[in-house]
């Protein structure tokens, strides 16, 4: 069982990535998106994500149940060591939500509406930031447990050039993810230029913050090269994921959307198998060496069976649901705008 | 302030702005499937109207709740990470069900925000219920793990470590049935006071009547059944404190001394240096009867608890005179209301009545809240009841009353602008909601 639950942990950190990341992306790509065109983009989100936002925020609640229910020492260490970052993160969530219901349900559209739009869109492009930022701390082995002054317990625990350059690739990857998304949501032909360039530039800035991840780690002494090439499962991914971005770029400038679509997704999978493969069963790594993994630091077996029992009946309910969910505003957005 | 208490308070303050969202979000969507279903039973657009303007705060306060949920789920280990580490797998099976039951709700809640007009008009009124009913199967979840907190199960504590594991026996704790009845009971009761509250105000005031009458009424009379039956679930919560809780009952009522034949102590000031209580009005042998149904019966007072695990008595006592007094005069209110619909048709056209609805407003509210403050401070200095304190559970980390200022703030504006938003969807149900049906039939 604990198997089962290390895999509902990865696939809802995957999740959240891919659905929760594509919609921090469409705040993302609303605030770098020029005065004139945003309302359209922001109509066009909205279509997009405005039934989903609340279900792709859930992979995010998931993840984190599964590590205080199972993980329980992995989720208090990280919640101590990261306690800053975390709730920065925290912030971002309340701003973005509750701007994003606000500034579509509010019964009177008057300049409040900026004040929603600008929360919105900077917390959707902080958000993910920080988020980067405690993935990167939990491998940067910055986390000194025996730290006894607050700068090194508290602040370079997840503050260094390594972790602020995940930061980056990450929301990168978000603006990607949906920017890729966004091309499938329009009918409009200039809009739908507007997201395939906006896809591409995207996809160049993640690029150039991935080169500038290993640039970081290569001077803050961590071996992320050997890391993602020293072992077979990560250079077979990662070599796949950029041999897909050339077919990317190919179908790009077609507009092909639902393979596009596909593709993106593969690519990001990618990049989170290659980075969570090299360390598994490890999930953080301590300044004196040591490491909290999943396969040592469970509850005991009778929660992680139970864990995962309620994971496996909570799929069984929620999945269909979630499928149809997007499989019909899919077909009904693109109905309607048929007619 | 030291870190200690800015981290109880942060947690109260979070807990305490969650709680009134979720308790909207999970009792508002049984009021709109029951106008949904007028609307799609007698075709009246007035009903399609009122399930909508509903939606429209459904959705906001939907929203706060989820995000301000989701802090509260990462709080537990910001603040308490020493009591996550042990008790996170042992009480975690009601939250890994709860995520399920959120999951749920969430989706649900967009196909039916999103599905006017999309779906089958029946499928689409049971999205609604759907929201209703996992967002009341979550809200019993979580209480249910704080039941746990208040009545630990499900593990042995031997010489501080937590042996022979059983989530289940820990969900089905002694205390989860009493409190997620008495929480959910209280959720209709504040909702649908609220609720009311505001569509009396309306009324009152004269504008739309026909929409505000007719969404009062079905908010009254969800609010005044639930009001009626609190008090029972009141009594059945009393007596299970009183056997699993003794130190908490005793801070309820102020009960210094152990006796026989304990009095009921009405409201008062307690002093709890020379273990008194002034003002008092107390009533021979009911806190007897109230907590064991004899009244002869002994109940343990104060003193027999051991002075560093006293609850603080003062908070104590008054939120839960607040919460009686309130939950009295709510059901008082219920009453007379119930007369009215089937005896004295003429008070439902009154001023005095619609007034005293309005009185009511905030009531449920207050008393939910006085409610958790008896929960919450009545277990301290406890976190896990008698087997952790929550003194010893709290983060390492220095500077968390800047936190607390950070979250103050966070909560406040939110709160102010929720409050604003939802003025303005008062204001606005003239434009919005208030069409007759030749005007705009097709209006969403």
């Amino acid at each position: 069982m604990l198997y089962v639950v290390i895999v509902y942990l990865w696939a809802s950190i995957l999740l959240y990535l891919l659905l929760g990341g594509a919609d921090f992306g469409a705040g993302i790509i609303e605030l770098f998106t020029s005065e004139k065109n945003r309302n359209r983009t922001r109509k066009t989100t909205y279509q997009a994500i405005g039934p989903i936002w609340e279900a792709n925020h859930m992979w995010l609640i998931i993840a984190i149940v599964i590590l205080f229910v199972g993980f329980p020492a992995i989720y208090s260490t990280m919640s101590v060591y990261l306690h800053i970052p975390l709730t920065i993160m925290l912030i971002g969530i309340i701003a973005r939500g509750t701007a994003f219901a606000f500034r579509h349900h509010d019964a009177v559209v008057d300049d409040w509406q900026n004040v929603y739009n600008r929360i919105f869109t900077w917390s959707s492009f902080v958000t993910p930031l920080f988020l980067g930022i405690i993935a990167g701390s939990a491998v940067s082995g910055r986390i000194d447990t025996q730290a006894v002054n607050f700068l090194d317990a508290y602040i370079f625990s997840w503050l260094d050039w390594f972790t602020v350059a995940v930061g980056f690739f990450t929301t990168a990857i978000c603006a990607f993810l949906a920017a890729v998304y966004l091309i499938g949501e329009t009918d409009n032909e200039t809009d739908r230029k507007r997201f395939i360039h906006k896809a591409q530039t995207s996809n160049i800035l993640a690029v150039f913050c991935g080169f500038l991840v290993f640039t970081a780690a290569y001077f803050e002494g961590i071996p992320l090269f050997q890391w993602v090439f020293g072992n077979l499962v990560g250079a077979v991914a990662i070599t796949a994921a950029t041999l897909s971005l050339i077919l990317l770029w190919y179908l790009l400038r077609q507009g092909k959307t639902k393979i596009l679509r596909v593709l993106a997704g593969f690519q990001v999978t990618m990049i989170l198998l290659t980075v969570t493969w090299q360390h598994y069963p490890n999930i953080v790594l301590l300044a004196d060496g040591g490491y909290l993994s999943l396969t040592e630091h469970h509850g005991h077996a009778k929660t992680i069976s139970s864990l995962g029992w309620a994971l496996l009946l909570g799929s069984i309910f929620i999945l269909p649901a979630l499928f149809y969910l997007i499989y019909s505003f899919q077909q009904k957005n693109g109905a309607k705008e048929a007619h | 302030m030291n870190d200690f208490i800015a981290a109880r308070s942060q947690m109260a303050l979070s807990l305490g702005f969650h709680i009134v969202f979720s308790c909207i979000g999970m009792v508002m969507p049984f009021f709109m499937a029951v106008s949904h279903f007028y609307w799609l039973k007698t075709n009246q657009v007035v009903y399609k109207n009122i399930t909508k303007a509903w939606s429209k705060g459904v959705a906001i306060f939907f929203a706060t709740g989820a995000v301000s949920g989701t802090v509260l789920s990462f709080e537990l280990g910001l603040l308490w990470p020493e009591f996550m580490k042990h008790a996170g797998p042992i009480f975690g099976m009601p939250f890994s069900l709860e995520g399920t039951a959120f999951f749920i709700e969430a989706i649900a809640l967009g196909f039916f925000l999103y599905g006017w007009n999309r779906f089958n008009r029946w499928f689409h009124w049971f999205t609604g219920l759907v929201v209703g009913i996992s967002g009341l199967v979550s809200g019993i979840l979580v209480v249910a793990a704080n039941a746990w907190m208040n009545s630990p199960a499900g593990f042995d504590y031997v010489n501080g470590q937590y042996l022979n594991i059983d989530p289940i026996a820990a969900m089905f704790n002694d205390a989860w049935f009493s409190q997620a009845l008495h929480m959910t009971v209280a959720a209709f009761v504040a909702t649908g006071f609220a609720v009311a509250g505001v569509h009396a105000l309306m009324i009152a005031k004269g504008k739309n009547v026909e929409f505000h009458t007719r969404s009062f009424r079905i908010a009254a009379i969800f609010a005044c059944v639930a009001a009626v039956l609190q008090p029972l679930s009141g009594d059945i919560s009393a007596k299970d404190v009183a056997r699993r809780q003794p130190a908490k009952l005793a801070a309820m009522e102020a009960h210094f001394e152990t006796r026989k034949s304990a009095p009921l102590i009405l409201g008062g000031i307690p002093d709890e240096k020379n273990k008194t209580v002034k003002y008092a009005i107390p009533l021979p042998g009911m806190l007897s009867f109230m907590a064991h149904g004899d009244f002869s019966a002994e109940v343990k007072g104060l003193d027999a608890i051991p002075e560093d695990e006293h609850p603080p008595v003062a908070i104590t006592h008054y939120a839960f005179q607040i919460m009686v007094g309130l939950g009295m005069v709510m059901m008082l209110l219920s009453f007379i209301y119930f007369i009215a619909l089937w005896k004295k048709k003429s008070w439902l056209r009154s001023k005095w009545l619609l007034n005293f609805f309005v009185l009511a407003t905030p009531m449920g509210f207050i008393a939910v809240e006085a409610g958790w403050t008896v929960t919450e401070v009545g277990r301290q200095p406890w976190i896990i009841h008698g087997v952790m304190r929550t003194a010893d559970a709290v983060t390492p980390m220095p500077g968390i009353a800047y936190s607390f200022y950070l979250f103050t703030g966070v909560y406040v504006s939110l709160a102010l602008i929720v409050t604003f938003m939802l003025y303005r969807q008062i204001q606005m149900v003239d434009k919005l909601y208030d069409v007759l049906p030749n005007e705009n039939p097709e209006k969403h």
